[in-house]
């Protein structure tokens, strides 16, 4: 203990200084340079739009459990949103399409992603394979401030005459080509050009992640040595590369749609409305596994870890996440199973989705196989990993049911679908956040977050979310449609009522359950247990150094011996076995995981 | 950068620079963009044909081969002035870099032209200013343009001709750099990645002329 | 709310495809149900058998190879048999519309449901056309084969109790069909975001018998009505 805190000290003092002196405050906190600094702006931005995300969720769950009510306190909100009554403000109904609209675009694109890929990206890959910092640390800034307009001009939007976009995050063609159709205009636009701001801010982080990972990573770092955080962060890079240009070639003919009267998606003079679908579930799947294979990544991390075991079949995790990466260009299609797209091309892709399956199927199993014979400890990181793992097993279960073209005939644009996409998001990526920012929280501060308020947070969040979001496959399987304002309207819907209120009622105790989560963070950072240098007992590198490390992290050149699980290995007496731990001398076993070049070659130069 | 790396002897990685690896992957968006341009522009022709013109009838086919023509010269500049820095040339650097500055802007020139001469006979990019425009047209005039065909033919060349544009600003920016001595046989980078690109643009653009003009 | 409401059973459904369709869902609802149970009881189980005790040390092993294929064939095979079996159902509801169906024409058009009928000579298209609205009326037993358009944006035409859906794209003319087994009133919905009188386009499906459908075409056909 005391030598950690002496490294702490020692490394306070070379870093701190050097910071102190020679970096200017407003290039360290503001325009930073330092990938962890970056990692770190990425997490407050994204969490108060996480905030902003689940304050529109909780309006529009007032809407469905109470329809047509005053909405307590609304009164403050403008008439083009709220309709004032003598008793109360009512909700209007373009405004509740706004929010639809606004909170899956802010959950998807300002929350989920920027967390998993502008925090963890950020943090982890220069850490994880042993770098100073990025390839290219001013366009890591750039990314970051590239990604603030964007997010300002989507909050903008509530603000302007018409208000926010209400088209859905999907922005259908031809009711998102003009405000005649929504009676949004000015919003739609900048939603539009929001996120095309966004997808160039996307686009050149992936740059950088790829780059990063392909040159700097440190002697001895070979493909199968990088921990599985890091290598689904390159994964998703790629998807992000090749997916996020394909959106911003339809986000900027819908803005031509819109603003100049060009006429690809407008069918009244002769465009074609399923073009614009096409081209966005083209982006659109692979970006729901951008949401998603960083959060397999730090499942894996912290399930090897806290279970103390080397993780279940390594190399087939790594080709589960590449296939998945390929197979998800071809499987777009399932989500316009209903649209009036050829029947014939339904089929093929049920089969292409079926299959996709199969490699999520496998992580699942891989993760099981962890915990076979482990030693589990259950901290909070874990116990949100573990969370992931069965969330997404109900998820990826319920996504069978959509994947069978006739039975997603009845369930499409129901609330089973509704049900499916938080399962995945929430109950899945959502818990990964939790488990990577309680994992990875000692690392970007010093200290540890407060280990039993954690676990309150953990049990309560994990049942209101099932309470929340477990009977909405059953609202759906009564034929509740999506995106409806007032289901009421539909008899056959009216006795759907009860559960549409528990959901909210419970929807509200897990908003509030947060609060929680908020405290403990920001009471950690400043009040929580020091922490030393690897308070896990972690293989991997960001575990080598201080916490928080230092301008350009590494002291010296980290050389790495073997992969990152070698949890409980014989060759240690302890039960962990850094990546840059020399090999024992004399015969034996130098790396526990089968290498194609099993020495470190790196060293050797 | 590369004093981070320099005292460093990491993995081989895929043995070239940073800048260098960085400007192919930033390629590989590229290429998926025009993909998503060229492929709308496929699918609407392919379902509307009859609201595309027969291309050599309402654009100005030699005029834009000519214009091609420049812009494939200026490739052969680009790597003329790779070469000089190979050879640590700075004056023919200098002089292929002002050479390949020209012809692409001559391109972009061109392409401005040609936008204004098929905006006056009526070639624009959507339905409404279209009718205006036919109103006053003479009697049986053919009816060209319009949301689908103008609208694809500009925003995929207009596109393209904002990535030569956004070329030769950098290129002005490789060429002031160069005057400083920027550049030397051993630290060509930046010359490397411009040519990358510049060329990058090039092929896109021969393969644009190919779809929209001759086809 | 009582849990009485909660029911992985489907509502009740009175179309010819509608049983083939409920089938699959329960096949699909056992197997995901038994890996379910599976998979979060072994879970459960890892969770306390391997729980952290003092002096426990986890078994250093990095997985099995044999194990993988088991697991990837399985679930290939699984997935690939779900999926033959809907590519059948799919045909015959989105494919296959039967010959001898009558046509009728339902136009979608922001907030409501233009449903055209041919009228006494059978035809569409012809002077004797008659339109109703937010309605569709059919005989039992008789396929009926909808000419789904719209006007202005997407619209979904959904009918929970023949478990049909299908977007409504403007341009497009995209069939679809159903024959009702029961009659009775039943819902018409609209299942996409159409804009923000979405909630309000609702209908009513009418399924007739055979002669009853006669005297309502009938009279609805010699109702003076200002031809559009």
């Amino acid at each position: 203990m005391s030598t950690t805190e002496k490294d702490i000290a020692s490394a306070v003092d070379a870093g701190g200084q050097h910071d102190h002196h020679e970096i200017p405050w407003i290039r360290k906190y503001v325009f930073a340079t330092d990938h962890k600094m970056i990692a770190k702006q990425f997490m407050f931005v994204s969490l108060f739009f996480l905030v902003v995300g689940g304050a529109l969720a909780g309006m529009m769950r007032f809407q469905l459990g109470f329809p047509g009510q005053p909405m307590p306190g609304a009164g403050i909100l403008p008439d083009a949103m709220m309709a004032p009554t003598p008793n109360g403000a009512i909700m209007l109904p373009e405004f509740y399409n706004s929010l639809v609209t606004m909170h899956g675009t802010i959950m998807i694109f300002f929350a989920i992603m920027p967390l998993l890929v502008g925090l963890f990206g950020n943090l982890l890959i220069p850490l994880q394979i042993g770098a100073e910092d990025m390839a290219f640390p001013r366009l890591n800034m750039a990314s970051f401030w590239l990604a603030v307009p964007a997010g300002m001009l989507m909050l903008a939007s509530f603000a302007v005459e018409g208000g926010a976009a209400g088209a859905g995050w999907t922005s259908y063609a031809p009711l998102s080509t003009s405000g005649e159709w929504t009676g949004v205009y000015l919003g739609q636009q900048l939603w539009l050009v929001s996120l095309t701001i966004l997808g160039f801010s996307s686009l050149i982080g992936a740059v950088n992640y790829i780059t990063t990972v392909i040159n700097l990573r440190a002697p001895g770092m070979t493909w199968f040595r990088i921990p599985l955080a890091t290598w689904s962060l390159f994964v998703t890079a790629v998807l992000i590369l090749l997916a996020i240009p394909i959106l911003a070639g339809a986000l900027i003919m819908l803005l031509f749609d819109q603003t100049i009267g060009t006429g690809f998606f407008r069918p009244e003079v002769g465009g074609e409305p399923l073009l614009w679908q096409h081209l966005f579930w083209f982006f659109g799947h692979p970006e729901v596994y951008i949401l998603i294979l960083p959060a397999m990544g730090i499942t894996s991390e912290v399930l090897s870890n806290r279970a103390r075991k080397p993780i279940f079949g390594y190399h087939s995790m790594v080709l589960a996440l590449i296939s998945i990466g390929f197979l998800g260009w071809i499987v777009w299609g399932h989500h316009m199973f209903q649209s009036g797209m050829n029947p014939l091309l339904g089929t093929s892709f049920m089969i292409s989705t079926m299959a996709i399956a199969v490699p999520s199927a496998i992580k699942t199993f891989n993760w099981l196989g962890t915990l076979w014979k482990a030693d589990i400890h259950f901290d909070v990181p874990m116990l949100h990993a573990l969370s992931f793992v069965s969330m997404f097993i109900i998820g990826g279960l319920s996504g069978i049911f959509m994947a069978s073209t006739p039975v997603d005939i009845y369930i499409h644009d129901t609330y089973f679908i509704v049900a499916h996409l938080h399962y995945v998001l929430f109950g899945g990526s959502l818990f990964a956040i939790f488990a990577g920012i309680t994992y990875w929280f000692p690392k970007m501060f010093g200290r540890m977050m407060n280990e039993p308020l954690g676990k309150v947070h953990f049990v309560l969040t994990f049942i209101f979310y099932n309470l929340v979001f477990f009977p909405m496959h059953n609202l759906g399987l009564q034929g509740m449609m999506r995106r409806i304002y007032d289901f009421t309207q539909y008899d056959f819907l009216q006795p759907l009522q009860p559960m549409n209120q528990f959901i909210t009622l419970f929807a509200f105790a897990l908003i509030t359950t947060q609060l929680l989560f908020v405290f403990n963070f920001f009471w950690s950072i400043f009040k929580g247990e020091k922490a030393g240098n690897n308070p896990w007992k972690s293989n991997t590198l960001e575990w080598t150094v201080p916490s928080p490390p230092p301008h350009g992290n590494f002291a010296e050149m980290p050389t790495v011996f073997r992969g990152p699980y070698e949890y409980s290995s014989p060759e240690s007496d302890d039960d962990f076995l850094p990546q840059t731990t020399p090999p024992r001398e004399g015969p034996g076993p130098s790396s526990g995981v089968p290498e194609p070049t099993p020495t470190p070659e790196g060293a050797e130069a | 950068m590369t004093t981070i790396t320099a005292d460093r002897a990491p993995m081989a990685g895929m043995k070239v620079y940073h800048l260098k690896l960085g400007m192919w992957v930033f390629l590989l968006s590229e290429v998926m963009f025009f993909t998503g341009l060229i492929g709308s522009y496929v699918i609407l022709r392919f379902a509307h044909p009859e609201a595309f013109g027969v291309p050599g009838e309402v654009l100005n086919v030699p005029l834009t081969a000519f214009n091609t023509f420049v812009l494939i010269c200026s490739s052969v500049t680009m790597v003329k002035a790779f070469a000089a820095i190979e050879q640590n040339d700075q004056e023919g650097l200098q002089k292929w870099l002002l050479a390949t500055i020209l012809l692409g802007a001559f391109f972009v020139g061109v392409q401005a032209w040609e936008y204004t001469l098929l905006a006056s006979e009526g070639f624009v990019p959507m339905a409404e200013s279209y009718h205006a425009i036919a109103r006053g047209a003479a009697e049986g005039s053919e009816v060209i343009g319009g949301p689908l065909y103008g609208a694809t033919f500009y925003t995929m060349t207009g596109f393209h001709g904002a990535h030569v544009s956004i070329g030769v600003f950098c290129l002005c920016f490789t060429l002031y750099r160069a005057r400083k001595g920027a550049y030397t046989a051993g630290n060509l980078g930046g010359v490397e990645i411009m040519g990358l690109y510049w060329h990058f643009v090039d092929l896109v653009w021969i393969l644009l002329f190919t779809i929209v003009y001759l086809i | 709310m009582t849990w009485s409401d909660w029911s992985w059973v489907l509502p009740e459904a009175f179309s010819t495809f509608s049983d083939d369709v409920d089938m699959i869902y329960y096949v699909i609802l056992w197997v995901t149900g038994i890996i379910f149970v599976i998979t979060e009881g072994v879970l459960i189980y890892f969770l306390v058998r391997y729980r952290h005790k003092e002096g426990r040390k986890a078994t250093y092993d990095h997985g099995s190879s044999k194990l993988e294929i088991v697991w990837t064939t399985a679930t290939l095979v699984v997935c690939l048999a779900l999926g033959i079996v809907s590519k059948g159902v799919w045909d015959t509801m989105k494919i296959d519309v039967p010959e001898g169906a009558m046509e009728i024409i339902v136009t979608a058009q922001q907030f409501e449901w233009h449903v055209t009928y041919p009228g006494p000579d059978g035809a569409l298209g012809t002077a004797d056309d008659f339109e109703v609205l937010n309605q569709i009326h059919a005989a039992v037993d008789e396929p009926v084969w909808i000419h789904l358009r719209a006007t202005d944006v997407l619209h979904s035409l959904f009918l929970p109790e023949m478990r049909v859906k299908q977007d409504a794209v403007p341009g497009k003319d995209i069939p679809v069909w159903f024959e009702a087994t029961a009659t009775g009133e039943y819902t018409i919905g609209c299942a996409e975001l159409c804009g923000i009188g979405h909630t309000t386009m609702n209908g009513t499906l009418t399924i007739h018998t055979a002669a009853d459908f006669q005297a309502w075409a009938t009279a609805q056909a010699q109702r003076p009505r200002p031809r559009p």
